[in-house]
């Protein structure tokens, strides 16, 4: 019996090793090839004969490279600041306060969820257009410092905060505002790091809204800039800079990854939803 | 649990009328709380919805409505070729998502070491940026420099022209779109698997069912959840396939046939810059709305 189980384990590992290479090769791939000249694109070579870092000094001095990714910093970490800080204040509300309406608003965010942001892209560069948003930080970040999603995951956490430690605080005179903070968030730690990493995670990669709203080349994001970068130049692709900007913007997603790992994890099984 | 909180906050059994004002607090807190989110979500999500519904109606040139821009989209073949695309995508990418996604989980759900090893790589695809993952494998498709045509030349197999290709294109997409989802759904199938109690597994197993009755009868049908759960997010995310499209068949010297045959609708309506799709866009995402 224990032997006929290790035998399927061992076959088991076998084909996820197997499955493994597939996931790994375009990473591989990808890394490997950003070492490589441009001209070694033109034989075959799955390793680069001679190693260089052509690519990256030339992304580095000829191309504003670093100006996109200080933009998509700026603009992930306010965003998901921001999503974080209302999330949690709208569905801590939701969750602990009873007035009238409480489920008309939380219908009314909650239905936002079904509009495909496809649907919103045009009014928004309408609006950004009359209020002069566009090629602007706040240009990028308006549609996401905010999310029903985020509402929503946030309200079923606040639920679970005891309601007797809200009462204490308000009996030792406690304001509303200051009970949400101080005594409510500690609460949910948890959920707010999930959201965070999420959030983070959805906004550094965000690739439509940004590809419209921006066409200053200084204000672009990393995905915009790299996207836009690649296809201006018809006159045959510079494979090994593109290998080289997408290798460094897959590095700090992969160091997020790694590090809050098991948040991420746990944050996607419990609400089956990215951010 | 919020009328104990207000009860608690009073002291003692209250007056009708203090009990009125303390409620009235109650809702005035709230909706200062609630003031900025309101604001938004009627100003940038909700009103721009309608002004886009409004949009499709308006002529192109001067004040008035107009069916006009409905009858060009209807009559468009690129529209119809974006809604085909679209409808490919949802039928290619969706069950082979599944299907990775599910044997995976069970793989892992069979081993005792390394769970969490598997679970972590086999994830990250899809946490990793779709822009850079459509350049990488851009080039790995390649005519002549792609490590796909380099191994099918070691094999001494016909080369293939991928994304060139009008017959290939949309597949060559979706075989993307599907190493980038398919550890999403492994991860949702892994916490389906979990939450089935092992009680069931040994009650069948004491009558003696076989591994393949035990998955049939019993994992199958509680995964039911998680599959319909996991069909849904799946059709939404193909139907709004873009990045992927965007950056794979853009510029740079493709064939036009080849190009058309992988846009989707999401595409078609990025490039006509009209309300008048998006509105359609619409109507596939209401019933995942029922679902939540």
């Amino acid at each position: 019996m224990r032997k006929k189980t290790d035998a399927g384990a061992i076959a088991a590992h076998i084909v996820l090793l197997a499955g493994l290479l597939g996931v790994a090769l375009p990473f591989v791939w990808m890394v490997v090839s950003s070492f490589k000249s441009l001209p070694e694109f033109y034989s075959f070579h799955f390793l680069p004969k001679h190693w260089t870092t052509e690519a990256y000094r030339f992304i580095f001095s000829e191309t504003e490279y670093v100006r996109w990714y200080g933009n998509s910093f700026i603009v992930g970490i306010a965003v998901t600041v921001s999503e974080v800080f209302f999330a949690s204040l709208v569905g801590y509300t939701l969750a602990k306060y009873r007035f009238r309406g409480n489920k008309i608003v939380f219908y009314l965010i909650l239905s936002t969820m079904m509009i495909p942001i496809e649907l919103l892209v045009i009014p928004w560069y309408v609006l950004s257009a009359d209020l002069g948003w566009v090629d602007t930080y706040w240009g990028i970040m308006f549609p996401g410092i905010m999310s029903a999603f985020g509402v929503f995951l946030m309200r079923q956490f606040m639920y679970a905060v005891p309601d007797d430690l809200l009462e204490a605080a308000r009996i030792d005179g406690m304001g509303d505002f200051s009970i949400f903070i101080k005594i409510a968030l500690p609460q949910v730690k948890q959920a707010l790091a999930a959201l965070g990493i999420l959030s983070f995670l959805g906004n550094w990669n965000a690739y439509l809204w940004p590809v419209i709203v921006i066409s200053d080349e200084n204000m672009r994001t990393l995905p915009v800039g790299m996207s836009l970068f690649s296809t201006a130049d018809a006159g045959g692709l510079q494979w090994n800079l593109i290998m080289a900007m997408s290798t460094l913007a897959v590095i700090p997603i992969v160091i997020v990854y790694f590090i809050f790992q098991k948040r991420i994890v746990e944050g996607i099984s419990l609400t089956g939803m990215k951010g | 649990m919020a009328r104990k909180m207000y009860e608690a906050g009073t002291g003692s059994p209250a007056p009708a009328y203090s009990r009125l004002t303390l409620e009235n607090k109650k809702t005035r807190t709230a909706y200062t709380f609630l003031a900025l989110p309101l604001l938004f979500f009627l100003g940038i999500r909700i009103a721009p919805t309608l002004y886009a519904f409004a949009m499709s109606f308006f002529k192109q040139s001067g004040p008035g409505y107009t069916l006009s821009n409905y009858e060009e989209m209807f009559t468009s073949q690129v529209f119809w070729r974006a809604i085909a695309n679209t409808l490919l995508y949802v039928v290619i990418t969706v069950p082979f998502q599944l299907g990775i996604g599910l044997v995976l989980a069970l793989l892992i759900g069979r081993v005792n070491r390394f769970k969490g090893f598997y679970r972590t790589f086999y994830f990250l695809p899809y946490i990793t940026s779709a822009v850079a993952i459509s350049w990488v494998w851009r080039l790995m498709y390649d005519q002549d420099n792609g490590i796909i045509n380099i191994f099918l030349k070691g094999l001494h197999l016909p080369a293939q022209k991928w994304l060139h290709d009008p017959q290939l294109a949309l597949i060559s997409v979706s075989i993307v779109i599907i190493w980038q989802a398919s550890g999403f759904s492994m991860l949702i199938f892994m916490a389906g698997l979990e939450s089935i109690s092992k009680s069931y597994y040994e009650a069948a197993r004491i009558d003696g069912a076989s591994r393949w009755n035990l998955f049939w009868a019993i994992t199958w049908p509680l995964l039911n959840p998680t599959i319909v759960f996991l069909s849904v997010t799946g059709v939404i995310g193909a139907l709004q396939t873009f990045t992927q499209i965007a950056n794979m068949t853009g510029a740079a010297g493709e064939k036009p046939a080849a190009r058309s045959t992988a846009r989707s609708a999401s595409w078609y309506m990025y490039t006509i810059k009209a309300s008048t799709i998006l509105i359609c866009r619409l109507l596939p995402r209401l019933p995942s709305f029922c679902f939540y």
